[in-house]
């Protein structure tokens, strides 16, 4: 069944009648990244208006895989169950050279954790499951088909000129975020330079309707006969719908690839019979680019408008989500007086960084799937005839090295006998908690999390683990006790094996204040 | 200094030989690309990323052009 595109209700903004009050946050975008953060700015009690200028879901599936630490966020946000639930889980992912498996990963071989590894789900789904909640949030106000035409940009806030069906309109915003897109207006309006690389490669995107019994697993080809001396990828969708990657080449011509006559039949020969309806259809050429800072004054960047990454590997609206994570706790402490603005300055820092490691692994992906003619070519040919006969051999083949969220360098309070995947800067791993979740737990509040160890006396919101395998494992390695501070966006602050209130409260309000 | 660059090969003439008479009768594209199957072999081999960066550089540094390596005194020869 093609999904139905809802229109979202367009209303006539006060702004076109009489000056409103300025607004304290204004997103722009009300994809993924934009909703997600105005739903953690409403759940942390903070008023927010989204403008877009469409009034649709997106268009084609897009964004597909979503990883555990995007459930995890959407799951704080309210949506995650449901994007679980229509999702089709995966973990597996299998890469075949010529007709072959050269190699094979397993993304969360361990139980106790409430999401997945992987998710794929049509960004379409996302966004809809996003638009509702933010709908029935009365801190939220959402505008379709409100336009931002034009920008200036002040000392203390952002005027907007907004056009609508009914014609223009001024708001002005103590802050805005741009979250619209891979080629955000917000960034050409300030003129802002977006840095990177373009890769000379085009690739056929397609969804189509078939029904097929392949398993749940990311499959990826290099040098397939069905696609000779190109690569292709086959990804599971919900609804019978089926993600086909298919690589042509720089010479390919972008409009005629994309026409059902010559579409077909490269997707009768991958998938052996002609049973299946096209659905979407795009030819793609990718870029890694970021914009230098992602805070700008007060306008702020969130998602593919601060970054873009060529999409093997699932970090683009990956990195956009964890972005809007980064940013929501840290902004709504600013407009409710608890922080300085200068906080925002570790948003960009922690931002940048990550979007550092996305732009390095989805280059290194896309070298290793569409080679530079020469020793680029030379060395990747070699890891793919070696992986067929040598071990060593295989984890090099390269489709896509799959998002995880990175490690923030904190430099912060920690203990070399935890075990080191719960370090400062780290996502604080899920464990089972009673009939819950320790991220359920957690919630979106700084926590001091106690692990077999009396909490000493602070100000903090303190939870107190049951201890269970899992939390052992993944929390105390060879100590018998713990005591994390975790950021309210669950990456962990600080730890210790024991500490005193001072040390606690020390590390708690460093989160708040920036370093001069 | 990671390294190994003083003599540790034994029967350094014999391996020399043995690797040109694997690329005999190549071409230079089948050549190029025996070469680049036997550096990812022995980088695994090696297992030291810091040495392995060392070994590039050496060999990087040795390639480029300028003037050569002093030459030998005669009665070496």
């Amino acid at each position: 069944m093609p999904y139905v595109h809802r229109r979202f209700p367009y209303r006539s903004p006060p702004g076109l009648t009489a000056p409103e009050p300025r607004h304290p946050v204004v997103i722009v975008g009300a994809g993924p990244v934009g909703l997600a953060l105005a739903l953690d700015l409403a759940r942390r009690g903070q008023r927010v208006t989204v403008l877009d200028d469409n009034d649709v879901v997106s268009v084609g599936s897009r964004a597909i895989c979503w990883s555990k630490r995007s459930l995890e966020i959407l799951d704080r946000l309210g949506v995650g169950e449901r994007c679980l639930a229509k999702g089709v889980t995966w973990k597996v992912g299998r890469t075949f050279h010529r007709d072959t498996q050269v190699f094979e990963f397993d993304l969360l071989p361990e139980a106790g954790h409430k999401m997945p590894a992987f998710v794929n789900l049509q960004q379409y789904y996302v966004e809809e499951y996003l638009a509702e909640a933010a709908l029935a949030s009365p801190l939220i106000e959402l505008r379709f088909r409100n336009r931002v035409e034009g920008l200036a940009v002040g000392e203390d806030h952002v005027r907007l000129g907004v056009g609508t069906p009914e014609g223009p309109y001024a708001i002005e915003a103590d802050w805005l975020v741009a979250c619209d897109g891979a080629r955000s207006p917000v960034r050409r309006m300030l003129g802002l330079e977006f840095a990177g690389e373009l890769f000379e490669e085009r690739f056929l995107i397609a969804d189509i309707e078939m029904k097929a019994d392949f398993p749940a697993e990311r499959r990826f080809w290099f040098e397939p006969t069905f696609h000779p001396g190109q690569s292709a990828l086959l990804h599971k969708q919900p609804d019978d719908i089926w993600r086909i990657d298919l690589q042509l080449g720089w010479d390919a011509d972008p409009e005629a690839e994309k026409r059902p006559e010559r579409v077909i039949p490269r997707i009768e020969r991958m998938v052996g019979h002609r049973d299946f309806r096209l659905d979407w259809v795009s030819v793609y050429t990718f870029q890694c680019r970021r914009l230098a800072r992602f805070v700008h004054g007060r306008v702020i960047f969130a998602g593919d408008s601060a970054h873009v990454v060529s999409p093997f590997g699932a970090r683009g609206g990956n990195g956009g989500l964890e972005d809007a994570a980064g940013l929501g706790w840290r902004l709504a402490a600013v407009l409710s007086g608890r922080a300085e603005a200068a906080i925002l300055a570790a948003y960009d820092r922690e931002r940048t960084f990550a979007a550092d490691e996305n732009i390095l692994n989805s280059s290194r992906a896309t070298r290793f799937i569409s080679p530079a003619p020469g020793a680029e070519r030379l060395f990747r040919d070699a890891v793919l005839a070696l992986a067929a006969e040598a071990d060593f051999a295989r984890p090099m083949v390269n489709s896509g090295r799959l998002s995880r969220p990175c490690v923030y360098p904190l430099g912060a309070p920690d203990d070399p006998r935890l075990p080191p995947a719960a370090r400062p800067g780290a996502v604080a791993p899920d464990a089972p908690q009673g009939n819950g979740w320790l991220t359920e737990a957690l919630g979106m509040e700084a926590t001091l999390l106690a692990i077999g160890a009396e909490p000493p006396a602070t100000g903090l919101r303190t939870l107190r683990a049951e201890i269970n395998a899992a939390v052992a494992d993944r929390y105390l390695g060879q100590s018998d006790r713990a005591l994390y501070l975790v950021r309210p966006d669950q990456v962990i602050a600080a730890r210790w094996v024991a500490a005193g209130a001072a040390e606690v409260e020390a590390a708690a309000q460093a989160l708040w204040r920036e370093p001069a | 200094m990671t390294l190994i660059t003083r003599p540790n090969l034994p029967d350094a003439d014999g391996f020399l030989a043995e690797l040109q008479a694997a690329h005999r009768g190549l071409a230079e594209a089948e050549s190029a690309a025996l070469n680049a199957r036997l550096v990812l072999i022995l980088a695994n081999h090696v297992g030291s990323r810091a040495a392995l960066s060392e070994a590039l550089a050496l060999a990087v540094r040795t390639g480029a052009r300028g003037p050569s390596a002093p030459s030998r005194s005669p009665e070496d020869t």
